[in-house]
């Protein structure tokens, strides 16, 4: 929808490339930008500007790649949509890049034009109009604008127009209530909704790469099978309608199929990787070991597949080529892995591993080189891409007591260099964050 | 004599350090403590999930991230399976669980392979497969919450719940 309204109404005047944000290794110096007030003439349009850059400045400040250079320093407070700004006045306060903006109404909806200005270079670097035909998009028209700003200045896909699917968790921790939920990747609690009703557990939701569609499992009946949830329908169905437990679903790249764990009752109840395709709900096996297999992630390029096995005594990386041929272990430093995730870049895979006592969320090569920590704590699960690669969600649970109290488990968000970190806000606990694609 | 020393326990006879009150029996007083209170010292009704728990035993105890049976789980599988036989019209489903030190998807697979051995061994044992069903929960239905070895040992479990 926002999309086609982009592409009637965008168009960009400077294809010349803005400075580009250092993306080193390491700590990043964050960029600083100076947002204006969103202007509009009456108290609604004002109300919109006001919600829109606050969204604005929430995304780019919360991304780790930009600051926002202190509103009281302007020393300029035009409209600098259709005026030029004065650059000196900008570069006195050092704001590197600067955005303008206004909202006002028409017949057709409402109309933001934004301007963004590169300071030391003196020139517009991207102009933006587009009408809003529902004052229930602002939100997304906030995020699609964040986006555009930071791929401007980045370099980088932007992902902001993005959700996290979650598990909201209520109650005691031996009756956990579960239920799927969904929000905009920055928490807001006017985009939280509920997807499930919480009368069965729910686990592991994942987003497709493709579309509005979640794989995850579900004890429907005490029945733990995999299940996809259309969230333009509503619709739920089995796609892991096998005679056993099925879980640990994720969706190949195409999200055509879905990758799994498979427990048959006919081979002791032992793990094992399987591929449903979802237009013939025909399976394949892939792998065929007396060790447990299970947690599968596609690379992005659809060719090979990680995932956790304790085929050699503990539990540890492998990655197989798409047909289950040619298995590596890829794991090398000591203790117990699990969870991969393989980076929608392509070089990377996230992993949790547990030693001494602590489990580490990290990233390796995909040839298990390069093995490196970026958060440690007594519990943490679940490392989920953001779609550009470069940062990761999980979660993180409190210890628990015997009196029942503890156990608080929260999202958190952090840059893969280790910094930023920062809690994307529930309005109960959550678990098993999932993102999903630019919208 | 077992039997009888569960009874006493449950019955709420202190007994001051008894060596023969293994992890088993520990496990076994704990279920009965929570399962057993709604019915007050009224009789326990034979081939009830109560009278499996108090004059057998319901669960079994694994080592950490092992699915193998220990010999203490084989004898209380041997004594529900005697008691499956007394009482041939009873279901049973059998949960695996897991401890929290773990991701959840390889303590689901864990809990399986534990469900697993317990029902593979009641049904070598004699027990119609027709009367069995098995579950994993992993790690999501701790049976003692905490964050401890005290809390996991007790937790990484097979549970026999009479379903009919």
């Amino acid at each position: 929808m926002i999309k086609k309204i982009l592409l009637i109404l965008f168009f960009s005047l400077n294809a010349n490339a803005a400075l580009e944000v250092t993306i080193a290794q390491g700590k990043v110096e964050p960029t600083p930008i100076a947002i204006t007030q969103i202007f509009g003439a009456d108290s609604d349009t004002a109300r919109y500007g006001n919600t829109l850059r606050q969204i604005i400045n929430n995304n780019l400040t919360n991304s780790g790649l930009f600051y926002t250079v202190n509103e009281d320093l302007y020393i300029q407070s035009d409209n600098l949509v259709e005026k030029v700004p004065r650059f000196e006045d900008w570069k006195l306060i050092k704001a590197q890049f600067l955005l303008s903006a206004d909202v006002s109404k028409t017949d057709k909806g409402i109309r933001l034009r934004m301007r963004l200005y590169d300071v030391f270079n003196a020139k517009e670097i991207e102009k933006l109009q587009l009408t809003i035909p529902d004052e229930n998009l602002i939100r997304r028209v906030g995020h699609t604008v964040s986006d555009i700003v930071y791929e401007r200045i980045t370099g980088e896909t932007g992902y902001f127009d993005t959700r996290i699917v979650y598990v909201s968790e209520i109650g005691p921790l031996d009756q956990r209530v579960k239920r799927l939920a969904i929000m905009d990747q920055d928490g807001h609690l006017d985009s939280h909704q509920f997807l499930t009703d919480g009368k069965n557990l729910v686990l592991t939701p994942r987003f497709a790469p493709n579309n509005q569609i979640v794989t995850y499992m579900e004890y429907k009946n005490n029945l733990p099978r995999v299940y996809i949830y259309n969230l333009k329908t509503g619709e739920r169905e089995i796609v892991g309608d096998f005679p056993g437990m099925t879980f640990a679903p994720r969706f190949s790249p195409d999200s055509q199929s879905v990758v799994m764990s498979f427990s048959d009752p006919n081979n002791a109840a032992n793990s094992e990787i399987y591929l449903m395709d979802l237009n013939t709900r025909s399976r394949l096996r892939l792998t065929n070991d007396s060790g447990i297999d299970t947690s599968p992630s596609f690379s992005p390029n659809g060719e090979k597949i990680v995932f956790n096995s304790d085929r050699g005594g503990s539990p540890q990386l492998f990655i197989m080529d798409k047909n289950g041929d040619n298995i590596k272990r890829i794991s090398k430093g000591r203790g117990v892995y699990g969870n991969p995730v393989w980076s929608p870049r392509g070089d990377l895979i996230a992993f949790t591993k547990l030693t001494q006592g602590n489990f580490h969320i990290g990233v390796m090569d995909t040839n298990g080189n390069n093995e490196r920590v970026i958060v440690r704590d007594f519990s943490l699960e679940s490392p989920a891409w953001s779609p550009n690669g470069r940062y990761l969600i999980f979660h993180r649970q409190k210890r628990s007591n015997l009196d029942g109290t503890g156990g608080e488990v929260t999202i958190h968000f952090i840059d893969i260099t280790g910094y930023n970190e920062r809690v994307i806000p529930t309005p109960r606990d959550g678990s098993d964050p999932a993102w999903s694609p630019l919208l | 004599m077992l039997k009888k020393l569960f009874m006493l326990i449950v019955a709420g006879f202190f007994l001051a350090s008894c060596a023969a009150t293994k992890t088993e029996e520990g496990g076994n007083v704990d279920a009965a403590s929570t399962s057993a209170s709604s019915s007050s010292g009224g009789e326990i009704t034979a081939g009830t999930q109560e009278d499996l728990i108090v004059n057998v035993g319901d669960r079994v105890f694994f080592e950490f991230d092992s699915s193998e049976l220990t010999v203490d789980a084989q004898a209380t599988l041997d004594a529900q399976a005697a008691w499956l036989m007394q009482y041939p019209d009873t279901n049973i489903t059998v949960e695996g669980h897991a401890d929290e030190r773990g991701t959840r998807e390889y303590n689901l697979a864990l809990g399986d392979k534990r469900a697993f051995s317990v029902y593979s061994y009641l049904a070598q044992a004699g027990i119609d497969t027709n009367r069995m069903e098995y579950v994993s929960w992993g790690k999501e239905r701790p049976d003692v919450i905490g964050s401890d070895e005290t809390a996991y040992s007790q937790n990484r479990r097979g549970v026999t719940i009479v379903s009919n």
